[in-house]
C-alpha cells in the first residue's frame, strides 16, 4: 500500500505528457515559422516606418518573460470575448512570441546575401519575386537553418511554463508523478531523458543539413 | 543603339557622374577607361537600370530606361551585363546559374535552356565543369561562368565591368576573343577595364573618365595613342 515506486502508468502518463509537449512545440514552431517569414521578409524589405512598427511591436514580446504573456493572455482572452481553451492560448502566444525571434532570424537570413548576387540576378531580368524565391531564399536559408534550429530547441523547453495555466505537459506530469512517488531525482532524470530524446534528433537533423549544403558553399 | 544623353548621378551628396553624353551605334565596341571612383561602373549600373539617375536620359534601342512605363525585366533580357565580382549564385551548379535566366525568363523548356547553357559554357571552356558548383572554381573559371551566363540570354548588348582584373593572365587572350567574335557577330559592347592594351585592342572607340565627367572620347589611336589632354595622359602613364 505504502509502495511508491514508479510504475509502467507513471512513465505512460509522463510520455503522455511529452505528447503534449510535442503538440505544443509543433504549433507554435509552425505558427511562429509561417509569420516570422512573413515578418522578416517585410522587416528586410519594406522601407520606413512599417517596418519599424513591426519591429518595436515585436520587440515587446522578445521582452516581456514569456510567462508574463501566457497569464496575461489567459486572463484577457475571456474578457475579450474569445472562448478558448487553455492549450489554444499556449499555441498561440508561443507563436507570437516564436514569430518574434524568428522575424529577426529571417531579417538577418536575407540580408546577409549579398547585393552584389542579387542585381546579378535582376540583371539577367530575373523579377522580383524571382531573385527573392529563386536566389534569396535558397542562400538565406542556409545561412538561417541553426539559429531556427535553436529557436525550435528552445521553444520546446519554454513550453513547460504552459504548466501555469494548467495544461498537463511533459514537466507537469513529472510533478504530479513525483507528488505521487516522492522520488524527485528518479523522475526529474525520466523527464530530463525524455527531453533530449525529443530533441536530440531534431539537432541531428539540422546538422545533416548543414553539413550536405556545406558542400555546396 | 545606347544612347546616354546628359546624364547625372548623385550617391546621396556625392555627385559621381557629371553630366555623361556618350552614343554607343550597334556593332560598335566601346571601352571606357579612368582612374577608381571616375564614374565607370556606376554608368554601367544606369544603362540597364540597375541604379536609378537624377537627370538626364538614358535611351535602349529607342526604350527610355528610367522611364516609369518601362518594362525593365524586358529590358534587362537584351543587355547582359558582368560584374568586376562575378556573383555566381553559390547555391547553383555551373550548368544551374547557366540555365536559371533563359528559364525564368524567357521561358524556356528545361532541355533547350541546358542545350543554350552547354554550348556558352563551352564557348568559354567550362565544359567539363557542368556539375560543380562556383566555390570549386578559380575566380577566373567563375568569370567566364558569369560571361557565359550573360552570354546565354542572347542579348543584343554586352556590358562589360572590368571583366578581365580577375582573370588568370593565360586566359585574359581567351576572353578577348570570345569578346571578338562577339563583336564580329554584331555585338554591341560597353566594356569598362584597367587593361589599357585590352581596350586598345577591342575598341572602336575609347572614352576616357575623370571626375564624373568623359573628359576624352575618340578611337584608341588618339586617346590611347596621342592623347590630347594632359590628365589621359598622366592616367595612361599610371598605368602601363
Amino acid at each position: 500500500m505504502f509502495n511508491a515506486s514508479i510504475s509502467p502508468n507513471d512513465i505512460l502518463f509522463m510520455l503522455r505528457g511529452a505528447g503534449v509537449t510535442l503538440l505544443l512545440t509543433f504549433w507554435a514552431v509552425l505558427g511562429g515559422t509561417l509569420l516570422g517569414v512573413a515578418f522578416g521578409l517585410l522587416r528586410a524589405t519594406a522601407p520606413g516606418w512599417p517596418s519599424y512598427a513591426l519591429g518595436t511591436l515585436l520587440d515587446v514580446f522578445r521582452s516581456v518573460p514569456l510567462l508574463i504573456q501566457l497569464i496575461l493572455a489567459t486572463a484577457f482572452a475571456p474578457i475579450a470575448g474569445l472562448d478558448w481553451q487553455p492549450f489554444t492560448v499556449a499555441c498561440l502566444v508561443l507563436a507570437v512570441y516564436a514569430s518574434a525571434y524568428c522575424t529577426e532570424i529571417v531579417r538577418g537570413s536575407i540580408l546577409a546575401v549579398p547585393l552584389s548576387t542579387r542585381r546579378a540576378a535582376r540583371s539577367l531580368g530575373l523579377t522580383w519575386w524571382d531573385d527573392l524565391t529563386v536566389i534569396v531564399f535558397p542562400i538565406a536559408l542556409r545561412v538561417g537553418l541553426p539559429s531556427w534550429m535553436n529557436l525550435a530547441l528552445g521553444l520546446m523547453k519554454d513550453s513547460a511554463l504552459v504548466l501555469w495555466l494548467g495544461i498537463i505537459e511533459l514537466l507537469r506530469s513529472s510533478q504530479i508523478v513525483v507528488t505521487r512517488t516522492q522520488e524527485p531525482l528518479l523522475v526529474l532524470m525520466i523527464a530530463g531523458t525524455i527531453y533530449f530524446l525529443i530533441s536530440f534528433p531534431i539537432a541531428r537533423l539540422g546538422t545533416w543539413f548543414e553539413t550536405r549544403w556545406q558542400v555546396h558553399d | 543603339m545606347i544612347e546616354i544623353e546628359d546624364v547625372h548621378k548623385s550617391f546621396g551628396l556625392l555627385e559621381v557622374i557629371k553630366g555623361v553624353t556618350m552614343n554607343v551605334a550597334r556593332g560598335e565596341v566601346v571601352s571606357v577607361i579612368g582612374g577608381s571612383g571616375s564614374g565607370k561602373s556606376t554608368l554601367l549600373m544606369c544603362v540597364n537600370g540597375l541604379e536609378p539617375i537624377n537627370s538626364g536620359r538614358i535611351l535602349v534601342d529607342g526604350t527610355v530606361v528610367h522611364a516609369r512605363e518601362t518594362d525593365l525585366n524586358k529590358l534587362r533580357t537584351k543587355i547582359g551585363i558582368v560584374f568586376q565580382q562575378w556573383n555566381a549564385f553559390p547555391h547553383l551548379t555551373v550548368l544551374e546559374n547557366v540555365m536559371l535566366a533563359p528559364r525564368k525568363v524567357l521561358g524556356k523548356s528545361r532541355q533547350d535552356a541546358e542545350a543554350v547553357a552547354v554550348e556558352r559554357l563551352t564557348h568559354v571552356g567550362l565544359a567539363d565543369k557542368l556539375k560543380v558548383y562556383p566555390s570549386k572554381l578559380s575566380g577566373g573559371q567563375q568569370q567566364r561562368m558569369a560571361i557565359a551566363r550573360a552570354l546565354a540570354m542572347s542579348p543584343d548588348y554586352m556590358l562589360l565591368d572590368e571583366v578581365t582584373s580577375a582573370l588568370d593572365p593565360q586566359l585574359v587572350g581567351e576572353v578577348l576573343d570570345t569578346l571578338r567574335l562577339l563583336s564580329s557577330e554584331g555585338m554591341t559592347m560597353i566594356v569598362v577595364t584597367h587593361e589599357i592594351r585590352f581596350a586598345r585592342d577591342v575598341s572602336n572607340r575609347v572614352a576616357f573618365f575623370h571626375q564624373g565627367r568623359i573628359h576624352e572620347i575618340g578611337p584608341p589611336e588618339q586617346v590611347i595613342g596621342s592623347p590630347r589632354q594632359p590628365e589621359t595622359m598622366a592616367f595612361l602613364k599610371s598605368v602601363l
